[in-house]
């Protein structure tokens, strides 16, 4: 208790100390403020250096930013359904948000990760984790579409995820929140007992064959977040621990009482060679898998059974425990693969331990203890140094490939500049305000390009115009090239971007997809010449086979629609040019648009419910004849005999 | 005829398969939304473009002032300049080894009247397709016709249309030029003749 109370302390000192020292000479924070404008200025019609993927957090989504100008491109959707591009509103998507307990349209999106290839990011896909309903998504980054979605099973919040390793065999899914496993009726106070985390590796290096490889089962503790080793340290993955009190009510007092809680270092090669040795148990699980194939444009939702589970006290040397001071957040491996970072979250220093001392401890068997067939390795042995930083609450680091490293302290609000190795403090520089996580392209990778450094912010009060109670939240850009940090640029993101990752721009947009080739369309209902627009009905199912090319849908006069009946237009666009979409409506449909790029086919379901006559319409703004891109649709009252038809310029 | 005249005859009749290889002219639109610019090439025996989708793209643009589709099916040329090529590239070869510098000239003038009836044609087929449109066209503009020069550059609309020759077309003219050197160094030991005012006209 005595504990708590310093530290309600130091947060109220620290709140004060920020009141006063925020509001003076430098209201914004920024360098000089032109040198500051021209260090961002990407003039028009020229490109930003970098990509940076900001996690939308309780968004669900992706969203895609410049670096240094901070513009926002695109917002990828992954896990919530999002109406202005149809996604999870059209036919084709509403698979990729199934999961065993059906369609869930939403999730709280945490952490993007790049794949890798030797360790650096190499622009292929970026993954994210869905922390509420446990999944992890694919994100193909030739076309910025979602194309993959793996549900968890066994798990009860993904938090610590994705986290690759360095060839992109794996992305890994850390419960936040222990649940029986597999998951029971049980009192809840019966945590101790009966509460289990779970440890699960995914193969991410194959589009379209993510599958869970194998499961850890270890003890009910909260995993929050991981990073795979690199280099030397490639073939081990370190998760971050809190509540090894194991207690399951008003946490924020009862799992902050441990002076130590772990870092969990999975042997994940030692894992598959016990998998090849048939040491795996299969447990029930029931998961699902969604795939969308970019050349037929459909996801497929397919149900998977049972999962391979590794046992710690049955398998030797696949997981050990590093004490690690005050609930850690972070774990953060250096470019070398040596130094795993902890960030204590409840205490002001870092703990770093050496990855060289914790083989060396393993080999002379430096154990304090056991759990659940767990080494504990002796706190002494593997710890290599402490970072004394004079700030409060650290909650991540990331490294700029020159012997740095950066981390952010949420209670002091600010990001500090430490030495590797020495561990001394370089530099500090005060964040607006209370930051989260922070990004420096490559930053977690091999080789960062360590020019610039993203802060995450997680409130944002009077950085900008007021928009009422709720605003969005605040990234802030610092140049890191020099000795001092140096604040460029304050601009909103979407959602709460709790991570973020950058990769140089050339690595991916040399890749980027222009159009889906028309030819490559295997979309069963797709139609590629206009002639072949159709309407056809079974019974009361109607199909509109029709194309939109400028500026004109075909058919754009349909009769014979009555009510009660399921209408699917699936619509081709029969554009092959760059950035020539063509969206379509209807009015009183209870869906949103579909919104169909160049070589691709839509299908939006629509159920008319009055007879009448219903335009529809192109949503996007294609051509100087856009807003004569429109038709009607006649519905007749159920049990007409109103014939089908459907015609285009018939006068 | 000596030897190295009759060499340079071969080489100027092999050179014009290199029309199957590449295309003769090239026509490229420019609009400050086409940042690429979209290119169409005029092959021997073909119409192409700088993707696979070029011709339907230039066709979506030209229906809105009533152009009609450019279809490479329904231009005959296309089907018969081919053989015109391949039978001129025999007789040139076939004349090179005979080597009488008569046939050499005859291939010459053969060679620049079919060149100018070429680029005739391919005006004729320019003008069509710039001045015959559709009267229920939605865009019209009055007196403007959509004839894109056959060399230079011009402003349709927005588009500025930009057309020179190719590889092709260069190969080509090549082709006449090594033929009249071959025309004029297999008749320099004899006099007579005035070659002069005929390479002019090349």
């Amino acid at each position: 208790m005595k504990k708590i109370l310093n530290i309600m302390i130091a947060l109220m000192f620290v709140a004060l100390w920020g009141c006063n020292g925020g509001g003076d000479s430098s209201k914004n924070g920024a360098m000089s403020n032109s040198k500051a404008a021209e260090k961002v200025y990407v003039a028009p019609g020229e490109y930003d250096e970098f990509y940076a993927f900001m996690s939308g957090g309780f968004s669900g989504q992706i969203s895609v930013y410049g670096l240094p100008s901070g513009r926002m491109l695109k917002v990828i959707p992954v896990f919530s359904q999002d109406a202005e591009k149809g996604y999870g509103y059209n036919e084709e998507t509403k698979p990729m948000l199934n999961t065993s307990y059906g369609f869930v349209p939403w999730d709280d999106a945490h952490h993007p990760e790049l794949s890798q290839t030797n360790g650096v990011p190499d622009g292929r896909w970026i993954f994210i984790n869905g922390n509420n309903t446990p999944r992890i998504a694919r994100i193909d980054l030739t076309t910025f579409e979602t194309t993959e979605i793996i549900e968890i099973p066994n798990s009860g919040g993904n938090h610590s995820s994705p986290f690759i390793t360095e060839n992109s065999e794996y992305v890994v899914a850390g419960t936040r929140f222990s649940v029986p496993f597999p998951q029971k009726d049980v009192a809840i106070d019966s945590y101790k007992e009966n509460f289990k985390g779970s440890l699960t590796y995914i193969k991410a290096d194959e589009p379209g064959n993510m599958d869970v490889a194998f499961q850890i089962l270890v003890p009910g503790y909260d995993y929050d977040l991981a990073h795979s080793g690199k280099g030397k340290s490639h073939g081990w993955t370190f998760f971050t621990t809190y509540n090894s009190e194991e207690s399951h009510t008003l946490k924020e007092v009862n799992a902050s009482q441990n002076d130590k809680d772990f870092i969990a270092a999975v042997n994940w090669k030692k894992a598959e060679e016990y998998i090849a040795q048939g040491k795996a148990k299969e447990m029930p699980a029931s998961y699902v898998h969604n795939f969308y194939d970019e050349q037929s444009h459909i996801a497929t939702s397919t149900k998977k059974e049972g999962v391979k589970v590794l046992i710690p006290s049955e398998c030797p040397g696949l997981i050990y425990y590093l004490p690690t001071p005050k609930s850690p957040h972070g774990v953060d491996v250096d470019p070398t693969g040596e130094y795993i970072v902890g960030n204590g979250k409840l205490s002001a220093d870092l703990t770093v331990h050496s990855f060289d001392k914790m083989l060396q401890a393993i080999e002379n068997e430096s154990f304090e203890e056991e759990i659940d067939g767990i080494p504990v390795l002796k706190f002494e042995e593997v710890v290599v140094g402490t970072v004394q930083s004079g700030g409060l609450g650290p909650l991540h680091t990331e490294f700029d490939g020159n012997g740095n490293a950066y981390t952010t302290f949420f209670i002091s609000s600010e990001v500090v500049k430490w030495k590797l190795g020495t561990w001394e403090v370089l530099d500090r520089a005060p964040c607006y305000y209370s930051v989260g996580h922070l990004m420096i392209p490559g930053g977690d990778s091999k080789k960062p390009w360590g020019k610039y450094l993203v802060a995450l912010n997680k409130i944002t009060k009077d950085r900008y115009l007021p928009t009422g109670p709720e605003m969005n939240h605040s990234a802030q850009l610092y140049d890191i090239s020099g000795d001092k940090m140096e604040l460029l640029l304050d601009f909103p993101t979407i959602g709460e971007p709790h991570y973020a990752q950058g990769i140089a721009a050339d690595v991916v947009m040399k890749n980027s997809k222009k159009i889906y080739p028309i030819d490559e369309n295997t979309h069963p209902h797709a139609i590629k010449k206009e002639n072949q627009a159709k309407v056809v009905r079974e019974g009361n199912v109607v199909r509109v086979y029709m194309t939109s090319i400028r500026s004109h849908f075909n058919p754009d006069n349909i009769e014979g629609i009555k009510v009660g009946d399921e209408v699917y237009f699936h619509l081709t666009n029969l554009e092959q040019d760059w950035d020539t979409p063509h969206g379509l409506s209807i009015m009183g449909a209870r869906n949103a648009e579909l919104l169909v790029m160049p070589g691709q086919t839509e299908t939006l379901l629509w159920k008319p419910q009055r007879e009448g006559i219903y335009p529809f319409y192109c949503t996007d703004f294609c051509s100087a004849l856009h807003q004569e891109m429109q038709g009607y649709i006649r519905v007749s009252a159920e049990g007409s005999d109103v014939p089908i038809k459907w015609s285009l310029g018939e006068d | 005829m000596n030897k190295s005249s009759k060499i340079l005859m071969g080489i100027a009749a092999l050179l014009l398969l290199s029309l199957f290889a590449t295309p003769l002219w090239r026509i490229t639109l420019e609009a400050p939304q086409y940042p690429d610019g979209i290119t169409m090439y005029i092959w021997v025996n073909k119409i192409t473009g700088d993707t696979d989708y070029t011709l339907q793209n230039i066709n979506i643009l030209n229906h809105y002032v009533g152009m009609k589709y450019i279809e490479p099916d329904s231009i005959p040329e296309l089907t018969y300049f081919p053989y015109i090529i391949i039978g001129m590239t025999i007789i040139g070869l076939l004349f090179s080894f005979i080597g009488n510098r008569k046939l050499v000239l005859t291939w010459v003038l053969t060679m620049v009247v079919l060149g100018v009836l070429g680029i005739y044609d391919f005006y004729l087929w320019e003008y069509d397709y710039g001045h015959n449109l559709d009267p229920n066209a939605p865009i019209k503009v009055p007196g403007m016709a959509y004839q894109p020069p056959v060399f230079g550059s011009k402003m349709l609309l927005n588009f500025n249309a930009i057309s020179y020759p190719y590889w092709g077309g260069l190969f080509l003219g090549l082709s006449m030029v090594l033929a009249t050197i071959s025309f004029f160094i297999s008749g320099k030991k004899k006099e007579n003749q005035s070659p002069q005012n005929l390479a002019l006209q090349v």
